[in-house]
């Protein structure tokens, strides 16, 4: 699907993007993985032909439940705001959430369940806190549209924006520990880890965090 | 297809059936290692023609837009099976059919029939033909009971399971549909406590309601509306009377007596009996989850917007079920305002679904 708020940067010699390959990376070999907002399949049958996965998949529309099960993917159409509730507690190794937090009703409920279905959950998301969303809305005095963020105010999916630093601060609250914590900088490519987090909260475009319950 | 003396079906209600026969069509060929057979579940008052023209009725099989050449349940690519219900009246034994201790038709001697005997019948089918493993097993409404009964009972013999609005259980709601729609044959006194077959008579008025009252819950408000609104029926004015005078009377009057025709009023007690009773959770300790633990078979669940015999929240249960079973599961939701049969009908989002799960399927089946 065109996922809310990104612009996907695509590798060149695989075609697949690049936050989908930081993902993969994330996630051990052969273990069982739900997507959740996982759209038409891509980051699902990545991991299922590059990392060997059980992998499920909760999507909201038909169009991408289908084009999911032209691929052979079991994933089921819901809502992850309601659809969280009825999965069983460490029913899987890695819960996904690929830029969609920003787009649910409830994102601490959302990641609360995140952390209580899966042992460890993967959530990336657009950074509000980029430079030049500041710049729009601080010296602009304009909600911020950018290729990132293509959807004027009235429009959007995306209903609760964060920063990464509002999203570090979210873990903390739920209790859940950071495994890795990754920026991706506006050419999708990971930011060094020895910068400090106000760096990253300008300059990231997109944050990538691997959270384990604690 | 005849099991004689020496092979009866064991049914739930305790008693060894025999003989007995099932009545079953084919299409497409079944390949060498027999891996590409699929299993059609008809529902309550379908049959075996599922994509043949209707030796009783003429008219054309039922599930043409599912099942043909280049159909998403493709006869070019997979040898298609499809039988008549134990309890049917299309060939298969059921009440109609004669007892042999006594020469007469069973009637209501015939054993009360359950969907689990219903799929053990196409079980012995499918050993008979010599197929170990089906590839899959697709089926609407009481269909769809059978393909999860299928999965339930013999999960190492269904690849890929594709239950098609339907429910694990039959609601209360439905159940009281079914005994409205039994005691109207009941109440015709053409009926003879079931005995009609031998007193040459035919309960023809008592099932004709029940088929009124049965259709009317497989459609919807809106498509009601739309295709019959409060139109008259060829009159400009009501007649101040109890004939037809609305489109909506005159279709269901129709579809009263077309269906005697073809329908047998005490397979009509025995199969929507059959329904009632089917709880699949019941008989794993009240989990539904339970009966398919640690399944092979993967599944892709199916439901339409406006179906409110078997809604969507039915379909919802199963999928849960499923997933708490760590069950390979899909489930799509299609938007239809046709009502329960919708799946019957020109659906293009059902058939993308079926289609795009099937192949995925067969290709892992390596029968693409």
């Amino acid at each position: 699907m065109s996922l809310p708020g990104t612009l996907p940067l695509t590798d060149m010699a695989s075609g697949h993007r690049l936050d989908f390959l930081l993902v993969a990376d994330m996630v051990e070999p052969g273990s069982r993985v739900l997507d959740v907002g996982c759209g038409d399949g891509a980051l699902l049958s990545l991991l299922r032909d590059r990392r060997g996965v059980d992998g499920r998949g909760i999507e909201i529309s038909r169009e991408g439940v289908n084009a999911c099960l032209a691929k052979g993917l079991p994933v089921i159409q819901g809502d992850a705001d309601t659809d969280l509730a009825d999965y069983p507690d460490d029913a899987f190794d890695y819960v996904i959430l690929s830029q969609t937090i920003q787009a649910t009703r409830q994102p601490k409920v959302v990641l609360e369940h995140l952390l209580r279905i899966g042992r460890r959950a993967i959530v990336s998301f657009p950074n509000f806190g980029h430079w030049r969303v500041r710049v729009d809305l601080g010296l602009r005095g304009r909600m911020p549209m950018t290729e990132n963020l293509p959807y004027s105010w009235y429009d959007t999916p995306n209903i609760h924006f964060c920063t990464i630093r509002d999203f570090v601060e979210l873990c903390r609250e739920v209790g859940a520990g950071m495994e890795k914590a990754v920026a991706l900088n506006a050419g999708g490519q990971p930011m060094r880890v020895t910068l400090p987090w106000w760096v990253w909260n300008l300059f990231g475009e997109q944050g990538v965090f691997l959270l384990k319950r604690r | 297809m005849r099991f004689g003396p020496d092979e009866p079906l064991m049914m739930d209600a305790g008693i060894a059936l025999a003989p007995w026969q099932i009545a079953y069509q084919t299409y497409g060929t079944l390949n060498a290692d027999k891996s590409n057979a699929v299993l059609i579940c008809h529902a309550l008052t379908g049959d075996q023609h599922v994509a043949n023209d209707n030796p009783v009725t003429g008219k054309p099989g039922w599930w043409l837009t599912m099942v043909g050449p280049g159909r998403p349940v493709d006869t070019d690519r997979f040898f298609v099976i499809c039988a008549n219900v134990i309890g049917g009246c299309m060939g298969t034994t059921g009440p109609a059919s004669i007892n042999p201790a006594t020469g007469q038709p069973y009637a209501l001697d015939f054993p009360v029939v359950t969907i689990p005997d219903m799929v053990r019948a196409q079980a012995a089918l499918i050993d008979r033909l010599g197929i170990e493993k089906l590839f899959c097993v697709v089926g609407g409404s009481m269909g769809g009971m059978q393909v999860l009964q299928w999965a339930a009972a013999y999960p190492d013999r269904v690849f890929a399971a594709l239950p098609i609005a339907t429910a694990a259980r039959h609601s209360a709601q439905n159940i009281a549909f079914h005994e409205v729609g039994r005691q109207a044959v009941m109440a015709d006194p053409e009926w003879r406590g079931g005995r009609y077959l031998n007193e040459g008579t035919r309960p023809s008025k008592g099932l004709a309601v029940a088929r009124m009252g049965a259709h009317i819950t497989y459609l919807s408000e809106v498509a009601l509306h739309r295709k019959f609104g409060r139109n008259f029926q060829d009159r400009a004015a009501p007649t101040f009377s109890f004939d037809a005078d609305f489109q909506i009377e005159s279709y269901l009057r129709y579809q009263g007596i077309a269906f005697v025709e073809r329908f047998d009023a005490n397979s009509y007690l025995y199969v929507t009996r059959a329904m009632d009773y089917f709880d699949i959770a019941a008989e794993h300790g009240g989990s539904l989850a339970k009966a398919f633990k640690g399944t092979p078979t993967r599944f892709c669940v199916i439901s339409f917007t406006s179906d409110w015999l078997f809604p969507t929240s039915d379909s919802r249960a199963i999928v849960h079920a499923l997933n708490a079973a760590a069950a390979s599961v899909a489930f799509v939701e299609v938007e239809s305002d046709k009502g329960h049969d919708a799946f019957l009908l020109e659906e293009p989002e059902m058939f993308a679904a079926a289609r795009g799960f099937i192949d995925a399927a067969a290709r892992a089946r390596g029968i693409a």
